[in-house]
């Protein structure tokens, strides 16, 4: 018997160009996706007497110490810390009441399915309006917006529907017959909650502190009305696009880039070492 | 208490809004046995399970363990301990970790009951991988970390969810044997839900069959083959031909016909609709005129000797005497 011929082709000899055609596409997305701010990263280098666009006039990075000189951009590193801290707070709260409410939703209770369309109706709620009343609402009671109250506020209304939802796909791929087990072996509540419940949702928890974070983080539309006088990062580069150009913009964008990056690293450290903990421990025997 | 029966269920209910998942169920137990509780997908088994196990509130009724009533008892306080179908092994736990779980909850310090729980694998013959995480081990090998897990608590009554239908066929009758076995040693009362008839009657001292939320028969697994009270327990029970009698239906075991001539005593001729070898027997099914369909488990020398074809004309003939009649349905 004879098997192929002369007309049947080696399974993969050539791909079809759809292959070629999809691969460019994609190719185009990524460029799309990251050359901005390549651009971004490399103009921040840019030379002394170089301005805001290409070409190059040598490198430096003066155009970094002018955000640390005191100066026009003086602001920039009291503002990025005021972000940061804000963020890690909204972070903490969203955090709690996410995973609370995600494994509380695990019951049918009464009213879950009004919480969850109210949930809904926060998010897509425009940003800008949700700011505007809530800073309206603080004129009218007499109270000062600032950053830990009614900014912190405003962003929580965003991130804990976030969060939620986040929660309900890591609660998803949770076997309640771990709870079960748990209970059947003599845990309390709490001893469940502690041992079995919380340990084993830990790297959805995590991923919904880095996102409820990283939301914080470059908030802009609600925080801009309800802040009061003292700018985070978001609003303090918003303010200086507006008022000047000059490569020190782009320095500011590649250092809060290294800062989120830094962050997003450190987590995923963590993560890993924790499974590779448990590999490792596993390896020794087998 | 009564030390006769490990677990007695007294008229057990259980109803999810209006539908009735276990109905009035009562059964005991007797000490130190092997009992399955058998049926089709959604006939209340794994609910009447869970509800001894304290996992799930019964609606009515007691459950009593060693005599004690224990139907609000939290599970760890009924002497019960449960293996899961999916055995549950908490993933970020190591195998020893997941075995001294109960003794942790306890309070028992780390080197107790490290040491115990290593006794506990040492039982199920998992020792060599007290450090591997569950991820790490076949299923065969999760099911063993799971009893073991189970057995540390020193249950009076061992329950287990379908605890083999996750096995490949070869697995299952090793595993069978040793749960059979471990039984035997610890001197304890098994539940076992499964809805395969070769386990239960394989493994049982008392075979429980339930239909929609009721108990349809229980006894000893050669009782209940011997002897099924009626349609529905035949025919679950597979190997059984049942026919309509003069007093109601009657069932006749397939390996009692014989494939012959009409003769003095009962029989059915039909076409034969399907011939399967079967190794020692060979299944010769018919369909009879009225479109029932009859089969008869043949030894296979005497099979080929006649051998007969899918289409032959046939009949089916047995003794009166292997005749068992039952209720209606």
């Amino acid at each position: 018997m004879m098997i192929g011929g002369p007309s049947v082709r080696p399974i993969s000899s050539s791909r079809p160009w759809t292959f070629y055609a999809l691969g460019g596409l994609f190719a185009a997305y990524l460029l799309f996706l990251y050359g901005p701010m390549l651009v971004i990263y490399i103009l921040s280098f840019q030379g002394e007497n170089g301005g805001v666009t290409f070409p190059m006039v040598g490198t430096s990075t003066v155009w970094f110490q002018e955000i640390i000189k005191p100066g026009q951009m003086a602001n920039i590193p009291i503002s990025f810390g005021r972000s940061i801290s804000l963020a890690a707070v909204v972070s903490c709260i969203t955090v709690v009441f996410a995973v609370s409410a995600g494994l509380g939703f695990r019951r049918n209770f009464p009213g879950s399915g009004f919480v969850f369309y109210m949930a809904v109706a926060s998010l897509v709620m425009p940003g800008l309006l949700v700011g505007f009343g809530i800073g309206l609402g603080f004129r009218f009671l007499g109270l000062p917006t600032s950053l830990f109250t009614s900014a912190l506020g405003a962003q929580l209304t965003w991130t804990l529907p976030f969060g939620l939802f986040a929660m309900f796909a890591v609660v998803n791929r949770f076997n309640r017959s771990w709870e079960e087990a748990a209970a059947d072996l003599g845990a309390s509540s709490w001893q469940r909650l502690r041992y079995v419940t919380l340990p084993i949702l830990l790297p959805g928890i995590l991923g919904v502190a880095m996102g409820a974070f990283t939301l914080s983080y470059d908030e802009y539309a609600r925080t801009t009305l309800t802040v009061g006088p003292l700018n985070t990062l978001p609003l303090e580069i918003y303010a200086l696009i507006s008022s000047a150009t000059s490569p020190t913009l782009f320095a500011i964008g590649t250092l809060t880039t290294v800062a989120s990056f830094t962050i997003i690293t450190i987590t995923l450290i963590a993560v890993f070492r924790m499974q590779r903990r448990r590999t490792l421990a596993g390896l020794k025997v087998g | 208490m009564d030390p006769r029966f490990d677990v007695e269920l007294v008229a057990v209910t259980k109803r999810y809004g209006g539908t009735l998942a276990v109905d009035n169920v009562s059964l005991r137990i007797p000490h130190a046995s092997y009992c399955c509780l058998l049926g089709p997908s959604g006939c209340g088994k794994t609910t009447t399970l869970r509800m001894i196990a304290g996992h799930e509130a019964i609606t009515g009724g007691d459950i009593l363990i060693n005599g004690q009533n224990v139907s609000d008892l939290p599970p760890v306080a009924r002497g019960t301990a449960m293996m899961f179908q999916s055995y549950a092994l908490f993933p970020h736990l190591n195998c020893l970790d997941n075995v001294a779980f109960s003794l942790k909850m306890r309070g028992v310090a780390k080197a107790e009951r490290h040491e115990r729980a290593r006794d506990f694998l040492k039982l199920v013959h998992m020792q060599d991988y007290a450090l591997r995480l569950p991820a790490q081990l076949s299923g065969g090998q999760q099911q063993r970390v799971a009893l073991a897990r189970a057995l540390i608590t020193h249950p009076k009554v061992l329950l287990l969810d379908e605890p083999l239908s996750a096995l490949d066929p070869f697995l299952r009758i090793k595993v069978r044997e040793e749960l059979k076995r471990l039984q035997r040693e610890l001197q304890i009362t098994f539940i076992h839900v499964t809805h395969s008839q070769d386990e239960a009657m394989a493994m049982a001292d008392l075979m429980v069959v339930m239909e929609d939320g009721v108990i349809r028969q229980s006894g000893a697994p050669r009782e209940v083959f011997e002897r099924p009270v009626n349609p529905f327990i035949a025919r679950f029970i597979g190997g059984h031909n049942v026919l309509p009698g003069p007093g109601g239906p009657i069932a006749i075991r397939a390996d009692r016909c014989r494939l012959g001539i009409p003769g003095n005593g009962p029989f059915v001729s039909g076409r034969v609709s399907v011939v399967e070898y079967q190794g020692t027997m060979v299944r010769v099914a018919l369909t009879t005129e009225p479109g029932d369909e009859i089969s008869a488990l043949v030894p296979d020398d005497q099979f080929h000797r006649q051998p007969v074809e899918p289409g032959d004309a046939a009949t089916l003939v047995w003794s009166e005497h292997d005749v068992h009649h039952m209720a209606q349905a």
